[in-house]
């Protein structure tokens, strides 16, 4: 345990100190443990730290036992790679001094490696294995069944729709910043659709909110129609940014799906409250609309007033699903073996959870929680 | 894509290690990300006059597109010139014409929210009538009924705790898993549509 010192000093009888850097953190703290072995009539403990060299303690803390056999407290303030030490004062319940007890010098060391992290670690590696492994299966030719996502499938039919029509198609990608992976989905999704509505001829405008996602979205549309043989058609004022305030942002999309008559709407990244006001608007005015959104407060807003809407990781898989390259497409397979196997391992834990203490097999869930998600 | 590879094998690393070293470089790209988002700003705000000028050329949604030019150097040139400090106009254009436009449009959730909820109640299949019933219990049981009928509030509070939160927890580990697969198409240049190629 790298920077551990533990020391115990018993200067009183029944009370045992035990200070030591505080493991996998960024340094700049120590830990104290008082453990009381019989009952004592301790009402407070005054802390004091000196620094090695130093000659005045500095008080750091004031506890109340208030009967506790165990008292642990992180000091936060100390300066890595100096030594100090820790006197503690038990004071009685009458304010008398019943003892001191003075710890060995610690030190506080920041930490390379989080070995809380070390499941996550191995857990995030393994599925990136997986994730590989079907990519290197794809691209050695390998069919890949993939469930059918009809918001997906219906893509296509709707900037069909539009262009029969001769309306606009709108696009949003979301509230969120570039990096959200959300607004990185999206616009994949956007290229794949600007590709089409090049090969259709028909317009597409995106209203953007953040400023950086609108240099990134302009470049996307642009490149797409030049991968599409028609740079011709585009128009860099259809690509733009609106406001980046929320419902402002709102107000301006509600107006152009309305005067513009939108034909298709899209409302793919990350949205918040403004969600309904979009769809419903889009919904008044007769347009298809497909969303797609990981914001789970929202989903049920677009479920409610869109055609189609992907779900979470949908959104995610949309840019791979739409391009059908194999390499892309292999990666939908990975996770859902990997949702396949934590269903299972789910289900196991479940089952011991249940049955485990009939058995005599007593888990801590706790420590195995914080086990798991590295806390 | 060396870039964006170098990038975001430092990125996932630096959540595995505490050392302050990681820390203060991590704030080092929070404050690049800022001066990129600065110059951004600048781009978009030509965009947005570029295409309000192109409006009243050609003739389309010509009052609005002079509202939004007025209202934009008209709040930037009081900002500049006339500071925002509480008692400047600026402050007082915002607090009294921003802040209530803004709140006109999230009150108009609260019609938009019947409307929807109208249209998803409709008992038209099994699925629907479903949602319908469940829908009913929650917002009984949470409103003043349900201090009356525990029972009611119970289930409510079953429904919002178990078959909501697992469906949600699904959803998350969904979106997770997505996440991480998104992020290593991107990091090892498999997947380059964001950035228009």
């Amino acid at each position: 345990m790298i920077g551990l010192v533990l020391s115990v000093l018993l200067s009183l009888n029944g009370v045992e100190v035990q200070a030591r850097d505080v493991p996998d953190d960024q340094g700049g703290a120590v830990e104290l443990r008082v453990n009381f072995s019989r009952p004592l009539d301790i009402s407070k403990i005054l802390i004091y730290r000196v620094a090695n060299g130093d000659t005045v303690s500095k008080k750091v803390a004031e506890l109340d036992v208030n009967g506790q056999t165990k008292i642990k407290y992180i000091d936060k303030h100390v300066k890595n790679g100096v030594p100090v030490q820790y006197t503690l004062f038990l004071i009685s319940q009458l304010g008398d001094t019943l003892g001191t007890v003075r710890t060995q010098m610690v030190e506080a060391k920041p930490s390379i490696f989080n070995k809380r992290k070390t499941f996550l670690l191995l857990a995030v590696l393994s599925y990136i294995a997986l994730l590989i492994y079907f990519m290197s299966q794809a691209r050695r030719g390998r069919e890949l069944y993939l469930r059918p996502i009809a918001g997906l499938i219906e893509v296509d039919n709707a900037i069909g729709r539009a262009t029969e029509m001769g309306r606009p198609i709108l696009f949003s990608p979301g509230l969120s910043t570039i990096s959200d992976v959300a607004t990185i989905a999206a616009l994949n999704i956007l290229a794949y659709i600007t590709r089409k509505v090049a090969a259709y001829e028909t317009r597409i405008i995106v209203p953007v909110y953040d400023p950086i996602v609108y240099t990134i979205a302009q470049e996307v549309v642009k490149d797409a129609y030049t991968a599409a043989g028609r740079p011709d058609l585009y128009r860099a004022e259809d690509v733009f940014f609106l406001t980046s305030r929320q419902f402002a942002y709102a107000a301006g999309v509600s107006g152009i799906m309305v005067r513009e008559k939108t034909a298709a709407n899209f409302f793919m990244g990350y949205f918040f409250a403004e969600s309904l006001i979009l769809a419903e608007t889009g919904a008044s005015t007769g347009a298809i609309q497909i969303a797609g959104t990981d914001a789970v407060t929202q989903l049920p807003f677009f479920i409610t007033a869109c055609d189609y809407t992907l779900m979470g990781e949908e959104l995610y898989a949309a840019g791979a699903y739409l391009a059908k390259d194999p390499r892309l497409t292999a990666t939908i397979k990975g996770q859902d073996v990997m949702k396949a196997t934590l269903a299972t391992l789910l289900l196991l834990i479940t089952l011991i959870a249940f049955i485990g203490p009939k058995l005599g097999l007593h888990i801590n869930w706790e420590t195995f929680k914080a086990y798991i998600v590295g806390l | 894509m060396i870039l964006v590879f170098v990038m975001g094998i430092i990125g996932f690393s630096l959540y595995f290690i505490p050392h302050p070293a990681a820390r203060q470089f991590e704030n080092t790209l929070s404050q690049w990300s800022i001066a990129i988002g600065s110059f951004a700003i600048f781009l978009a705000i030509t965009s947005l006059i570029r295409r309000y000028i192109n409006n009243i050329k050609r003739g389309k949604d010509v009052f609005y597109s002079i509202v939004a030019l007025v209202a934009l150097f008209g709040m930037a040139g009081l900002g500049l010139f006339a500071g925002i400090d509480e008692k400047s106009l600026f402050q007082k254009i915002f607090i009294n014409v921003n802040v209530p436009l803004d709140a006109t449009m999230f009150s108009l959730l609260a019609f938009y929210v019947t409307s929807a909820a109208y249209r998803a109640f409709r008992a038209r299949n099994v699925e629907a009538t479903l949602l319908l019933v469940t829908a009913v219990v929650v917002i009984l049981g949470i409103s003043t009924i349900g201090d009356t009928q525990v029972w009611l509030r119970k289930t409510a509070e079953w429904i919002m705790n178990v078959p909501n939160l697992a469906q949600k927890r699904g959803i998350l580990i969904g979106v997770g898993l997505g996440v991480i697969a998104t992020s290593v198409k991107i990091i090892l240049g498999i997947e380059r549509n964001w950035m228009g190629g």
